[in-house]
């Protein structure tokens, strides 16, 4: 038996209503470990043979949520949900932090793997005695706190039943009316307002009528390896954590001002400009205005990061979400033309109610607002003036995509696919202002300063496209950080570089090193993604000479700020992502080479590519 | 008057890390255990994190109410003992407890209670090293106040929802 695995998933069909529990090869866990390595295994697996003609919203698609061998004993638990994404028709791994990591492992199961679709919403609940397909009528529209009320209340009661005394919680993995009504670019959400936002998972929990997981375990974490040593090391990666004094105190909610002031790298009104240095959207406006838990922690996390705000007076009384942090701060406020922290702290909680991934559905409401800045969508098109720095007209309009009305159904095909559509209405290239990498909205941290830690090709040479927290760099330490973190999945703010790999062979055995893992592991995992974004399909394919590439606006000069005239260079682009593409195996167009199929073990891929290589 | 350890607990300074039940599990059981951790952290709404461990009442109900004699105080640390070997697992000290607190245990199903670690808490230390001070150690006398935290998590939990969300505290839990 691995050690770090509780060694079994569990196997949900949910159009036949039956319920399996299955057992991964050794070698197979060895070779992707966890979380989005062994999600993109499993994919292939299941769907590899004709992944172009899978729909990603259709019922043959997987839903995939998955813990990894570190979870709940490296600092900073997570889980990893997966699947064919409905905006890359690619594999993101798209992780989250919530306590349904360690209970689901307590439950004696290291993930789920969810496919068909039912007839009628239904919630799973899983527990140490195995799984349930619940009705879910009663939840199906509703919010997600009003979600997180009724099923924490529901399961409860349940347990008690059989058990004597006060009985915890659930840890629930849910989906708000966005993700009900597939809304392209929705999350899954999990403790109020974390979410798992990359990739599109709400819309394929929402395709199969999948409300909401929930699982208590009550059994001990898995056996590891090197007991004493993980002993030793999980206190002394906490001490390290602890000294990150400024990442516990502050998380990343001051960067609304600072990425902006300071890198000029912060997505503003579209990404038409990248700086500002409005002082009062500092984090003090947001710190002593709204925190009223200014230290607040998921399952074994010293770092912090999140601290939970609630306005307490007027209209919005009783709003309740976390800080925001630095990428809701940036994409609910200046890229909305917002500056004023409680409006952000409302759109935030109404963003998280709806299940709206923030960093897309900001990004997407930003992409109308530029057309209707450009006369290029109307006030007749929208039903209202979309003006930036109106937040009741943004409000209004999350509402709209959540619920598919009028032009919100368009917006909640995404910013890509509503770009294509728009332009077809109106006989336009909206795709100039689509900030965008392989259909995934962009994060909001822009690369034309140099300022910032996105490479130029940090986006555009990634196979997960615009997702911030996997952006490529030197086909070494981009393995690392992210591509291992989402894999062993623990949270990447608690990364610490030299203790997590001693931490990985205490508690798996398996003699892996930074190197191992940069060299083979991390590569066998990004080559297997790279492959699914070269096929695509159904709708929409990739064309690795176009669209490889970074969002037409990273192209315009900054029009503002410390860094004005900087843009990306095409030049410098290009001879990088060469080169990275180089290192990871590939050839000059991103498409894995037979020798490094084979290298990494990978040869099954290769008859999907030989056409592609030129 | 005698001094006795106490854990000190603030239910706002939680974060609601839960590593005071890793350190706990680890020390009682050998491995990581919510379930089976003495201290156990109630989460019925986000941000709303109720501390749940023995409080040493002044009066001690549970051990009055155990019918085989399982519970006694320990005359150090004034912490109560759960003789494992005679407990029958009825759960007569869960209902004794005006918090609910003892638990059975999730392998053996017998009743479990923090039993201070002899003095020098496990839960304490990970807490005061991270800086919250959510629980911490005190030698203190004994105090009828004790007795005022033994309450059932989803009571405490309605004043903290409150405490935190105002008048939309009312409703969350």
């Amino acid at each position: 038996m691995p050690r770090g695995y509780a060694g079994k998933l569990l196997d949900v069909d949910l159009t036949e209503g039956r319920i399996r529990e299955v057992k991964l090869p050794w070698k197979t866990l060895e070779d992707f470990f966890g979380g989005r390595g062994l999600a993109a295994k499993i994919l292939w697996d299941r769907l590899g043979d004709h992944w172009s003609e899978v729909d990603p919203l259709g019922p043959e698609n997987l839903l995939i949520t998955l813990t990894g061998p570190l979870t709940a004993f490296y600092p900073g638990s997570r889980v990893c949900v997966s699947g064919k994404s409905p905006l890359s028709n690619g594999v993101v791994g798209s992780t989250t932090s919530t306590e349904f990591a360690m209970e689901l492992k307590a439950a004696g199961y290291d993930g789920v793997i969810v496919s068909g679709r039912a007839e009628k919403p239904v919630y799973l609940l899983i527990t140490d005695e195995g799984c349930d397909i619940r009705d879910a009528s009663h939840l199906w529209g509703k919010t997600g706190e009003e979600t997180i009320r009724l099923l924490n209340r529901e399961v409860r009661e349940e347990l008690q039943r059989s058990r004597r005394g006060p009985q915890r919680e659930p840890g629930i993995l849910y989906i708000g009316p966005a993700g009900e009504n597939r809304v392209r670019n929705a999350a899954v959400m999990t403790k109020l307002f974390h979410a798992a936002g990359y990739g599109g998972y709400g819309a394929v929990m929402g395709s199969k009528n999948l409300k909401a997981i929930a699982v208590k375990g009550y059994g001990p974490l898995p056996e590891v390896a090197a007991p004493e040593t993980v002993k030793i090391l999980w206190r002394e990666v906490h001490r390290e954590l602890i000294k990150r004094d400024r990442m516990r105190r502050w998380g990343t909610g001051y960067g609304g001002y600072y990425v902006a002031a300071d890198t000029s790298s912060e997505p503003v009104r579209n990404w038409q400009e990248e700086w500002h240095d409005e002082r009062r959207f500092g984090g003090p406006n947001f710190q002593f205005r709204f925190w009223v838990k200014p230290y607040h922690a998921d399952f074994n996390c010293t770092t912090s990061c999140m601290k939970i705000s609630c306005i307490k007076t007027g209209r919005w009384k009783g709003d309740i979400t976390d800080m925001p942090d630095y990428e809701l701060e940036a994409y609910l406020g200046p890229n909305l033309g917002i500056f004023n922290p409680e409006d952000v702290v409302h759109l935030s909680a109404v963003i998280d109610n709806l299940g709206h991934s923030g960093i897309n559905i900001g990004n997407t409401m930003a992409f109308a607002a530029e057309l209707y800045q450009r006369g290029i969508l109307t006030e007749e098109d929208i039903g209202f003036k979309l003006e930036w720095g109106d937040v009741e007209a943004f409000d209004r309009l999350a509402h709209m995509i959540a619920r598919r009305e009028g032009i919100g159904d368009i917006l909640a095909e995404g910013t890509y696919r509503a770009a294509l559509k728009i332009s077809e209405m109106k006989g336009v290239d909206a795709l100039r202002y689509a900030v965008h990498v392989k259909g995934i909205e962009v994060g909001a941290h822009g690369i034309r300063s140099g300022r910032d830690y996105p490479t130029p090709i940090g986006y555009a040479a990634s196979p997960q496209g615009g997702d911030h927290t996997s952006t490529t760099r030197d086909a070494y330490e981009d393995m690392a950080w992210s591509v291992f973190g989402d894999s062993a999945v623990v949270c990447s703010f608690c990364y610490h570089d030299s203790l997590i790999w001693e931490f990985a062979r205490a508690v798996t055995g398996w003699d892996i090193s930074k190197h191992r893992w940069c060299t083979e592991h991390g590569r066998r995992i990004m080559t297997l993604q790279q492959a699914f974004i070269l096929l695509g399909g159904p709708d929409v394919y990739w064309d690795p000479d176009r669209d490889f590439d970074n969002p037409p606006r990273f192209y315009e000069p900054l029009p503002s700020g410390p860094y004005k005239g900087m843009k990306a260079d095409r030049e410098t682009v290009d001879r990088m992502k060469r080169e990275y593409f180089k290192a990871m195996g590939w050839d000059e167009r991103g498409i894995p080479t037979r020798e490094t199929l084979q290298r990494l073990g990978l040869s099954y891929l290769d008859p999907y590519l030989q056409d592609m290589r030129r | 008057m005698e001094r006795t350890v106490w854990i000190v607990r603030d239910h706002l300074r939680c974060t609601g890390c839960r590593r005071c039940e890793i350190a706990c599990s680890l020390h009682h059981e050998g491995r990581i255990w919510p379930e089976a951790s003495r201290i156990r952290i109630f989460m019925p709404f986000p941000g709303v994190e109720v501390i749940h461990l023995c409080a040493q009442c002044d009066d001690y109900p549970c051990v009055e109410a155990c019918p085989v004699e399982a519970l006694r105080v320990d005359e150090m640390t004034k912490a109560v003992l759960v003789d494992r070997e005679k407990c029958t697992g009825c759960g007569a000290c869960i209902e004794a407890c005006p918090g609910h607190i003892p638990f059975l245990h999730p392998g053996d199903g017998k009743a479990t209670i923090c039993d201070l670690c002899g003095g020098d808490p496990e839960c304490v230390k990970v807490c005061v090293e991270a800086g919250y001070r959510a629980i911490y150690a005190v030698e203190e006398e004994v105090d009828v106040n004790r007795k005022l935290f033994a309450r059932p998590p989803l009571e405490v939990a309605q004043d903290i929802a409150v405490n935190l969300y105002g008048e939309k505290g009312l409703e969350v839990i």
